[in-house]
């Protein structure tokens, strides 16, 4: 009975200590403020999460999030500093590699057949690499020197900065709600659709679920899909919150996402990848460095915690589960 | 070596019930059983793999205890196993491979020469007969010579009985024909030999001595070998307990014409009716399951047309195959049925998720509330819907991989050996099911055994090396005829066909 209550809710509970303990040694953790803080500061790396784990649905597995988002990011202040193009545009184009993206993914898992981590991790590199080639291995911002001599025409428009600094209602950020309404519908498809639970099926007995009438290829292509279209998001809200393409700014955002996403197949016991999971996953994450940083805890310890965090959240999945 | 009374079970699932069996020094003895006789669990209790749970193993006379394969092999029991590639190391070489047990033992230090390793591996090669490079990967090997390469390593063992499990399943006949050889030379040396096969080709070959394993007990031991009444012993023939009402078809719903299994056998026709159950028999992977793999779009049929209420059938994937009205219920449940993570529920949903959606989401109370219907009607024994399957037996296990497929109506249900694994309640309660059911469909069964196939058919085939060579009614069955059709060697199956 401890057991499955500990595998169950371990995680939960341990985050809501996680919140009394802080607020109790920092009041300022607590305040509306510093929880906004938060979320804004989890919500990129928690949508990334979310798509990471539309592809481990299917027993696959994303390396080139992180990648792609950093893509997203260049592609959408390229289009809108070099290019002068509007708003639309920009989103649309970096949306547009998402979707590419995925779809080279997919190819080469399902019809190369190339082990998944394999083939995600070379596009990685690939995207990392190819980021770098329009700018001559730049930074993109307003004004900057191109290649011809020429200054560039375009700056960052008003609509697009406001998708990653404006607060809805003043209070609420909105690649917040953009996290919270993926997170909804990511929920819903992976629980509650048809298409999810054959998601869930093809991870679970590939075989057994082609057999059952699944069409397998489609539905691993889809994950991919989902998995970059909702990296180039993160992208977007990056370049928005940022006002510039940073060609490192998405270094961390890969394993921050898995750990994320990892982290989640303890929440509630689900042993499973799940939408909820990654969201809370990637809050536990946030909520564990934010406090510790307000605690005065120096900043390179930061990927030591993650670590640690990934490790026993990975001890409740599979340690505790596996004996019952 | 001698076996006594040996049992052993695997939770409630009795697999062996008391085997007595007797390997003499400087003989043959092959070894018969169907799918799920129990043959790779004795095997697994003589090399030590497992521990029997009662009865002795005599070596000359004197018992002994395994307790582990290493302990086998140094008393000279050394196998064979049926998957090639499990006895090999595809990355290493031949002489590597030769001497991977002296190398994890130790016994050639830490540094190894390539000369001198090939030196110490050159006579094992030669022994059996492989030549090639001995710095030659493994994976530039073809199938013979790597199952050359487990016998030449088991040698080196000197063992005393050597254990080969289905041996030639992947090789040539003419590969096949050098294995013989090898195995005549060690029986003239005076080592002993189990053979497991279902190739009676082989074990007329090869055999001393026939036992037949069924259902966990030796059920014949012949000291001259007589092929016929083998297979009999190892198919049953209990026709009295599972004789039932035999139901004419009504209506055509599938149809074979000009059909071939393989290329080069002769053509055959075959219709299949609704309100019947048609059973096809014959040794293992005879073509039987060559059929219900083309008629579910799993691999083409090597000739002719299937028709399907009059109209071309060629799915091209399972997918289409349900779209189209046709649905099997797999064989090995585990690996091709179960979706291990899922409830009962949402494994008995899985195929028919659109039936049970609207805009794409799942209506959960109707699954519920279907689930449990289909469930009842199956008589799956289950505590609550969310379980997972793991809480079920085997019998329930396959009565919800039924009732999955009897949910929605179908033209043609396929099934491949829908009584493996399963007891003899379960199994009486499945062919009910079937039989209550099949009115308003055509039904095509794949069994093995032939106890199992007469309990369900109205109609039963017979399949030989990938050839139909026998079609009866139930009523009008001949058994002696079945068995001879069953047991006929390919060298007089064509002409006897023409």
């Amino acid at each position: 009975m401890i057991r499955q209550g500990a595998i169950k809710y371990g995680l939960v509970v341990l985050l809501v200590a996680m919140v009394l303990v802080f607020s109790y040694l920092q009041p300022a953790f607590g305040s509306m403020r510093n929880s906004f803080i938060i979320l804004q500061s989890v919500s990129i790396v928690a949508i990334l999460a979310l798509g990471v784990t539309a592809t481990l649905a299917v027993d696959g597995f994303d390396l080139s999030i992180g990648a792609t988002a950093a893509l997203a990011m260049m592609t959408s202040s390229y289009v809108l500093v070099v290019l002068d193009g509007g708003t639309l545009a920009a989103v649309v184009a970096a949306l547009g590699v998402g979707v590419l993206v995925g779809l080279l993914n997919g190819f080469l898992t399902v019809q190369m057949r190339i082990p998944d981590l394999l083939a995600t991790l070379g596009v990685m590199f690939l995207l990392l690499g190819l980021q770098l080639i329009p700018t001559e291995g730049r930074s993109i911002a307003a004004g900057m020197i191109l290649g011809d001599g020429g200054s560039a025409p375009g700056r960052f428009s008003a609509a697009f900065l406001a998708l990653g600094r404006t607060r809805l209602f003043g209070v609420v950020p909105v690649p917040v709600v953009i996290m919270l309404v993926l997170a909804l519908i990511t929920w819903l498809f992976l629980e509650r659709s048809r298409f999810g639970r054959l998601f869930y099926a093809i991870g679970g007995n590939r075989s057994a679920a082609w057999l059952a009438g699944a069409n397998v290829s489609a539905y691993r292509y889809g994950a991919y899909v989902i998995s970059g279209v909702y990296a180039s998001i993160g992208g977007i809200l990056l370049a928005a919150r940022m006002g510039r393409g940073d060609v490192s700014s998405g270094n961390s955002l890969l394993m921050d996402a898995v750990a994320a996403a990892l982290v989640g197949f303890a929440v509630l016991g689900a042993a499973r990848p799940n939408a909820l999971g990654a969201v809370v996953g990637a809050l536990f994450v946030g909520v564990l460095l934010n406090g510790l940083t307000m605690l005065n805890a120096p900043y390179y310890t930061q990927d030591f915690i993650k670590g640690a965090v990934l490790v026993v959240a990975l001890m409740f999945t599979f340690g505790l589960a596996k004996r019952t | 070596m001698e076996l006594q009374d040996t049992t052993k079970a695997f939770g409630p699932h009795q697999v062996l019930k008391g085997v007595n069996l007797r390997l003499p020094a400087g003989q043959v003895t092959a070894l018969m059983g169907a799918n799920g006789a129990g043959k790779s669990t004795l095997v697994k209790v003589l090399c030590g793999v497992h521990r029997a749970d009662a009865g002795n193993l005599l070596l000359d006379g004197r018992p002994v205890v395994f307790q582990d394969p290493r302990q086998a092999n140094a008393a000279g029991i050394v196998t064979v196993h049926q998957q090639i590639n499990d006895n090999v190391v595809l990355s290493l070489t031949v002489a590597e491979n030769l001497l991977l047990d002296r190398l994890s033992d130790g016994r050639l230090g830490g540094l190894l020469g390539r000369k001198r390793l090939a030196e110490q591996a050159g006579p094992l090669a030669e022994a059996v007969g492989l030549n090639v490079p001995m710095d030659t990967q493994v994976a530039a090997l073809g199938q013979a010579e790597r199952q050359l390469l487990a016998i030449a390593r088991a040698l080196a063992h000197q063992p005393r009985l050597l254990i080969l499990d289905e041996p030639t399943s992947t090789l040539s006949d003419a590969e096949a024909e050098r294995l013989f050889v090898l195995v005549e030379r060690l029986r003239a040396r005076g080592t002993g030999v189990l053979y497991i096969s279902h190739r009676l080709s082989d074990i007329r070959r090869l055999a001393d001595r026939v036992v037949a394993l069924r259902d966990g007990v030796i059920v014949l031991e012949q000291e001259t070998p007589d092929l016929p009444r083998a297979v009999q012993a190892m198919l049953g023939h209990g026709l009295g307990e599972a004789s039932h009402e035999y139901r004419r078809g009504g209506r055509e719903r599938f149809r074979l014409q000009q059909a071939r299994l393989v290329a080069g056998a002769p053509p055959f026709y075959l219709s299949l009716r609704e309100g019947e159950i048609t059973v096809a028999t014959g040794l293992l992977s005879s073509g039987g399951m060559g059929l219900l793999q083309a008629i579910y779009g799993l691999a083409p049929l090597a000739a002719g047309t299937m028709y399907k209420g009059g109209k071309p059938w060629r799915p091209r994937s399972p997918a289409e195959a349900i779209a189209g009205g046709v649905f099997m219920v797999q064989e090995d449940r585990a690996r091709a049925g179960i979706i291990p993570g899922f409830s009962l529920r949402h494994n008995l949903s899985l195929p028919f998720l659109s039936h049970l959606s609207r805009l794409g989401m799942i209506d959960r109370r109707r699954e519920a509330e279907r689930g449990k219907h289909s469930l009842d009607q199956a008589g799956v024994v289950y505590r609550s819907d969310r379980q997972p399957m793991s809480a079920l037996s085997g019998g329930n296990q396959q009565k919800l991989m039924l009732a999955r497929w009897l949910q929605q109506p179908c033209e043609l249900l396929l099934l491949a050996e829908p009584f493996q694994g399963v007891d003899i309640g379960a199994r009486r309660d499945i062919a009910r099911l079937l039989r209550r059911t099949a009115d308003e469909r055509a039904t095509l069964v794949v069994c093995t055994d032939l106890e199992e196939a007469l309990e369900l058919a109205d109609r039963l085939l017979v399949f030989n090396h990938h050839r139909l060579v026998g079609d009866h009614r139930g009523e009008q069955l001949n058994m002696e005829q079945v068995l001879q059709q069953i047991a006929a060697l390919p060298e007089h199956i064509d002409e006897e066909l023409r």
